[in-house]
């Protein structure tokens, strides 16, 4: 047994409280840790598997899920024995839901969560793709070939999809490439643009104004509107990236290939060979 | 069955009460910044209350109807006229084929509402027909609206129908309408001050002593930073007690934030889906609709109330809410 799956057997205790009248946060040591994530994932699981009358949805980050409901219909529910007999009707809503929450979080399944899908990113590193490679590795007293072999070394933790659609907020990067943002932020970022800020890697699914350190370019879309789900990434996947060369990008750009491989195929990827920084965005 | 844009007005997008359950894709929710007026404006023409609609932003479009159509003009007063009467808001109007909606002084709040019966007829992309502006999706052809875009328009339901026929028997004017209006008191006409009831947000108790009274106690200045993601306010500076170790998690419409800087941010519908500064303080959702019409220039003050009470406003808005779909069912004419 892994030392992450002797961690994660344990069944942490969250806290639970309102957050406004339309939503309740459930919330553990606010910590980027692989092993409270687990805890984050199954909650979040087990409330899409099970949503309460009134849930509308549920939205998983680093070390919370916040459950947002629509009060009305809670309370309509609630005065129709929905929510079983346990919970008072004259109780203010959120009571009901806090007390619901604490029981689920107390009787989740760490062991049960799904495995993570691994998706392998191919990346196309340096050249017109990655013009601060080179400061990169300057910054890490590397050459841009070690900093690429570093970087498509990793395996890197979605800890949470934000910012913009689809984009993943990563945990796993070698801190020996950590690199400052640029001091002069670009006014716009190609979309599928992998970056280097302090000690966090990211990939921008749309063109956007940014400042990291741009290292390379996927041509794999990350937001894909219209499918189901719209999101090539979700929280709790693995990501592993592929070097590919400039011939192999804009062949994958044309066909619109995706080089995903899901679920099965990746379970053996343990979350306890990943290390993780203690990363912001 | 279509409107066509003369002038685009300032900001005017297709929005409706936006998405929901993709938030964990980093997909905002979006939908109308007011979305009390747009759900008000859509039952004012007999349609369902999600129905797509125009959120038009201070300074107002110019429309032409290729069609008869009934329609409802809600939230702030910018002036809406048609062919040079000025329209009554809050209320079913039937305008003929030809007519030329313009707006002009933007005499109360922010945002204006324009529902037509039947709805416009975008695509529906992610479960919502609204504009989300920086995806470049949603809406028409995911933006603001120009000049020459033609808006087509969705077959009115029965009830829309209905009110349609009975107004078009009293004519002589540029439009039809009715004698009475639906509730508007809650966008106070010429006053620069507003005041939204709010709850202490998660990170209220982190604040110093002084930054917690003030939260709720002095007003905010809007500042030029204003628009659908949210307004920044200046004023008093907020501090933290001591820093505070935050990561990244969801946030919600409403959620007073604070950056290092010490002046606030009201969130509103295309917030990001997380965010990392402290909350000081939480809008109720009934008063979101308020913040919504917030203009820059404008006083804001937050009045604390409890979650209790929160809910309670809550129940009875929708109680009005519901008391107001009956209302149109029996045909108010």
């Amino acid at each position: 047994m892994s030392h992450s799956e002797a961690v994660t057997s344990l069944n942490h205790i969250p806290c639970v409280a309102p957050y406004g009248e339309c939503a309740v946060r459930v919330f553990w040591d606010a910590e980027i840790r692989p092993d409270i994530h687990r805890q984050v994932r199954a909650l979040h699981e087990e409330l899409e598997r099970r949503p309460f009358p009134g849930m509308l949805e549920c939205v998983p980050s680093y070390a919370a899920v916040t459950v947002f409901y629509d009060p009305y219909t809670v309370w309509t529910a609630r005065k129709q024995g929905d929510f079983g007999r346990d919970f008072s009707a004259e109780d203010p809503v959120y009571r009901t839901i806090v007390s619901l929450l604490e029981k689920r979080a107390a009787a989740l399944d760490i062991l049960a969560v799904s495995e993570p899908a691994v998706v392998e990113i191919p990346i196309c590193y340096g050249g017109e793709y990655g013009p601060d490679l080179e400061e990169v590795a300057r910054h890490a007293g590397m050459t841009p070939e070690e900093v690429v072999k570093v970087h498509a070394s990793g395996e890197y933790l979605v800890y949470m999809l934000g910012f913009a659609p689809g984009f993943p907020y990563l945990g796993g990067m070698a801190e020996s490439i950590a690199a400052p943002r640029r001091e002069t932020p670009r006014s716009a970022i190609p979309a599928g643009s992998v970056g280097i800020a302090g000690k966090q890697t990211g990939i921008y699914p749309l063109s956007t104004p940014g400042g990291w350190q741009l290292i390379g370019r996927t041509p794999l879309p990350l937001f894909r509107p219209t499918e189901d789900p719209p999101s090539l990434l979700r929280a709790g996947d693995i990501i592993v990236f592929r070097p590919i060369s400039r011939d192999e990008f804009r062949r994958l750009e044309q066909s619109g290939e995706y080089a995903v491989s899901e679920g099965a195929s990746g379970a053996e990827a343990s979350q306890a060979e990943i290390s993780h920084g203690e990363e912001r965005l | 069955m279509s409107i066509t844009v003369l002038m685009p007005g300032m900001q005017t997008t297709v929005q409706d009460l936006g998405r929901t359950g993709y938030q964990k894709y980093g997909v905002i929710a979006g939908g109308a910044a007011d979305s009390y007026a747009l759900r008000v404006a859509n039952l004012l023409v007999g349609s369902d209350e999600g129905a797509a609609g125009l959120e038009i932003t201070l300074s107002g479009p110019v429309l032409q109807f290729e069609c008869e159509a009934l329609i409802a003009v809600t939230g702030g007063d910018l002036s809406p006229s048609v062919d040079g009467v000025p329209l009554p808001m809050w209320r079913p109007v039937l305008v003929p084929e030809g007519a030329e909606l313009r707006f002009g002084a933007a005499k109360s709040g922010c945002r204006a509402y324009l529902a037509a019966a039947g709805g416009f007829d975008v695509p529906t992309i992610m479960g919502g027909r609204g504009t989300y502006l920086r995806a470049g999706i949603g809406g028409f052809e995911g933006r603001e609206l120009r000049t020459g875009d033609v808006l087509p328009l969705g077959e009115p339901s029965e009830a829309g129908k209905q009110l349609a026929g009975e107004l078009s028997s009293s004519s002589g004017k540029p439009f039809a309408s009715v004698s009475w209006h639906a509730d508007n008191r809650y966008i106070p006409p010429g006053r620069t001050s507003l005041t939204v009831r709010a709850m202490r947000g998660p990170e209220f108790e982190k604040f110093t002593t002084g930054s917690r009274e003030f939260g709720f106690r002095r007003p905010f200045e809007a500042t030029p930073q204003c628009d659908r993601m949210g307004c920044r306010l200046a004023g008093s500076s907020l501090v933290l007690e001591r820093p505070v170790d935050m990561l990244s998690e969801a946030v919600a419409p409403g959620t007073v934030q604070v950056p290092p800087d010490g002046n606030p941010i009201l969130l509103l519908a295309d917030r990001q889906t997380a965010g990392g500064y402290p909350r000081i303080a939480q809008v109720a959702a009934v008063d979101l609709p308020i913040a919504a019409q917030l203009r820059p220039g404008q006083r804001i003050s937050f009045l604390e109330i409890t979650v209790e009470e929160a809910e309670r406003l809550y129940r009875k808005r929708e109680d009005q809410i519901r008391m107001m779909k009956q209302f149109m069912k029996i045909s108010p004419l």
